[in-house]
């Protein structure tokens, strides 16, 4: 199955973000392609997770213009990005840790269900065939994640590589057109993480979502992403295809230092 | 051996998302509910009706709402007691001024009211969080409680703020008896367990489970945190509300603000953390758990003390009672910190397994 890779679909022009007097992000611009793997590198507080917040509406940038699927915007809101179709993971894992996986996944299609609480207060009738139609749905996800055996399973008792694949979960319910991913690999043994790429790359084959992705690990990074961008000191320093950011001096620079 | 689920499989969703997937559970429901329906009211004496089931499932009821506003929402909250008084003197005004109101619906109004002031308190959970917005919901509590005793309309100039409420008639039927009455509290509370028990299971309760486990999530997710909150704060006060409607016209009769104190908000609260904070059946354990354990160390304590041959004087015996009561709730924090109704699940699972140990 051969990716095509289309139009820009996120456009990020001049962003800039401070809290107080610290900088947290200066000036960056740049695309990321509908279908793409992009991925966001850089040193520990170069603003990788920043650039996302800012993406979805956590963080709003002083400056700068933020263009989703055609739409002008200066910043964006939590509420407005759900509804446009972007979903995200968290570096720190963020799940309900009361809830089960299966509640978990379904409250990740939230924005989907349309019933109000009187409805659901008499369940049966619409409210009933609404969680049955979303069931379904959240059962597919259940299945490609292959995490059938823990669907009753309250998340805080999973051990931490299935919590992030719960996660990851939880963000593909909502069925995104855009996916952001802080660090889904962090902290994972090798077997693990082979397991995230696969699904990662299968995400974006099969259900053709345009993934942003922020690694540390280089591997990973110069392996599955189609374009990456280099961040340090919340600076755009590179921007380009593995290829080129790898031989970029300045790069080669902000990873192992200069010679001075 | 009984109490196992091998061989029931569930071949659709819709027989997976039942509230009782287990058919044991189903079944001892229905025993339970039969059972409270039918042979209590037939055996039961005026005793029991007045001073333990009435209060009980009363209780359950103001418990039921503060857990779904603290237990499913994660809004801590220290105003029950009002959010309870707000519905006993809306019903109460609703009776006396409208001619002809049915008592259901002033029930239903009582309830509105409630909520209505409820969210008006919920605001500050906008902003703050945990101890802090406790401290702002006592706001509630003192506020509340003083206006219905600075403003006279409120009890219709009555002495004091006391309210006698006329008895409850449905249909031309008079609850004169307690027989009846613990009836009536029984269908209503049933009835708005099962609604509250519906809406915790559907998306509604995600959302305040979702912003109770992890606000940032939620909100990235696409959940409203103003709305969310907000319509758990109306919820919460609605079933307070009518609690404190029954409390009045279903229990005591008569009631004044000053009933409705802060050691009756505390003791709403202290229902939840023994019975189970986020858990439909805990608020029923633990309402039992705080009504009854003080009226059952009152009939054992002296009965202990004559066995023993120890010459103890009633004054001493409720002291005994208060500190027996509360190293028991100490107890079942410590044993477990989630409450009577994650006891009973734990029981349940063993059960499951039983005889074997795996």
């Amino acid at each position: 199955m051969a990716r095509k890779i289309g139009e820009v679909i996120l456009d990020l022009r001049h962003i800039s973000l401070s809290f107080g007097g610290v900088k947290a992000l200066t000036d960056i611009s740049f695309d990321v392609r509908e279908h793409e793997i992009r991925a966001i590198i850089g040193p520990n507080g170069a603003g990788k997770s920043s650039m996302l917040n800012v993406i979805n509406g956590v963080y709003r940038p002083q400056q700068g213009e933020i263009i989703f699927q055609g739409e002008h915007r200066k910043d964006m809101d939590t509420h407005a990005a759900a509804a446009a179709g972007i979903a995200r993971t968290f570096q720190n894992i963020a799940l309900f840790k009361g809830m089960t996986v299966l509640d978990n996944l379904m409250t990740g299609r939230n924005l989907k269900m349309r019933c109000n609480f009187l409805q659901h207060a008499l369940w049966w009738g619409p409210a009933q065939r609404e969680e049955l139609e979303h069931r379904r749905k959240v059962e597919e996800i259940i299945d490609f994640l292959e995490i059938e055996h823990i669907r009753k399973t309250p998340v805080g008792r999973l051990p931490y590589g299935l919590q992030k694949r719960v996660e990851l979960g939880r963000a593909l319910a909502a069925e995104p057109k855009m996916l952001l991913l802080d660090e889904p690999m962090a902290g994972m043994n090798v077997e693990e993480k082979q397991d995230m790429c696969r699904f990662i790359l299968d995400v974006n084959d099969q259900f053709g979502t345009t993934i942003v992705l922020i690694e540390h690990d280089m591997g990973v990074v110069m392996d599955i992403s189609d374009r990456v961008v280099v961040l340090d000191y919340g600076r755009k320093i590179a921007d380009g295809t593995p290829d080129e950011v790898k031989n970029d001096p300045e790069v080669i620079a902000a990873y192992l230092g200069t010679q001075h | 051996m009984i109490y196992r689920e091998t061989g029931q499989f569930k071949t659709s969703y819709a027989a997976d998302q039942q509230i009782f997937p287990i058919r044991q559970d189903r079944i001892g429901i229905a025993i339970l509910l039969a059972f409270a329906f039918v042979v209590v009211p037939l055996t039961a004496g005026n005793y029991w009706f007045n001073a333990i089931l009435i209060p009980f499932l009363i209780f359950s009821l103001a418990a039921l709402g503060l857990n779904i506003l603290t237990g499913y929402a994660g809004q801590l909250s220290l105003g029950s007691a009002a959010f309870m008084a707000v519905g006993a003197y809306a019903a109460y005004n609703f009776q006396v001024r409208i001619e002809g109101m049915p008592v259901l619906l002033s029930f239903i109004l009582a309830g509105l009211t409630a909520a209505g002031v409820g969210i008006l308190f919920g605001l500050p959970s906008l902003r703050i969080k945990g101890f802090y917005l406790a401290v702002a919901t006592l706001a509630a509590q003192f506020f509340i409680v003083w206006c219905l005793t600075k403003f006279p309309y409120l009890s219709n100039y009555s002495a004091s703020g006391v309210i006698s409420v006329p008895n409850v008639e449905i249909l031309g039927y008079t609850f004169d008896t307690p027989q009846s009455r613990y009836l009536l509290v029984l269908s209503i509370v049933s009835l708005m367990a099962l609604l509250a028990k519906n809406m915790v299971r559907s998306s509604t309760g995600r959302a305040w489970m979702a912003v109770r486990d992890m606000d940032v999530a939620a909100e990235v997710i696409g959940i409203r945190l103003m709305r969310t909150k907000l319509l758990a704060f109306a919820i919460s006060s609605f079933y307070c509300g009518v609690a404190g409607a029954l409390y009045a016209f279903c229990y005591l009769g008569s009631v004044e603000p000053d009933g409705f104190s802060l050691d009756l908000s505390f003791k709403i609260l202290f229902m939840i953390i023994v019975g189970g904070v986020g858990s439909i059946l805990g608020s029923f354990l633990g309402a039992a758990f705080i009504l009854l354990v003080p009226i059952f160390l009152d009939i054992v304590l002296p009965w202990l003390s004559e066995l023993l041959h120890l010459p103890v004087d009633s004054a001493t015996v409720s002291h005994m009672q208060l500190m027996v009561f509360g190293e028991l709730i100490m107890f079942f924090l410590i044993v477990e910190p989630h409450g009577l109704a994650r006891l009973w699940q734990i029981g349940k699972e063993k059960l499951r397994l039983w005889p074997f140990p795996h």
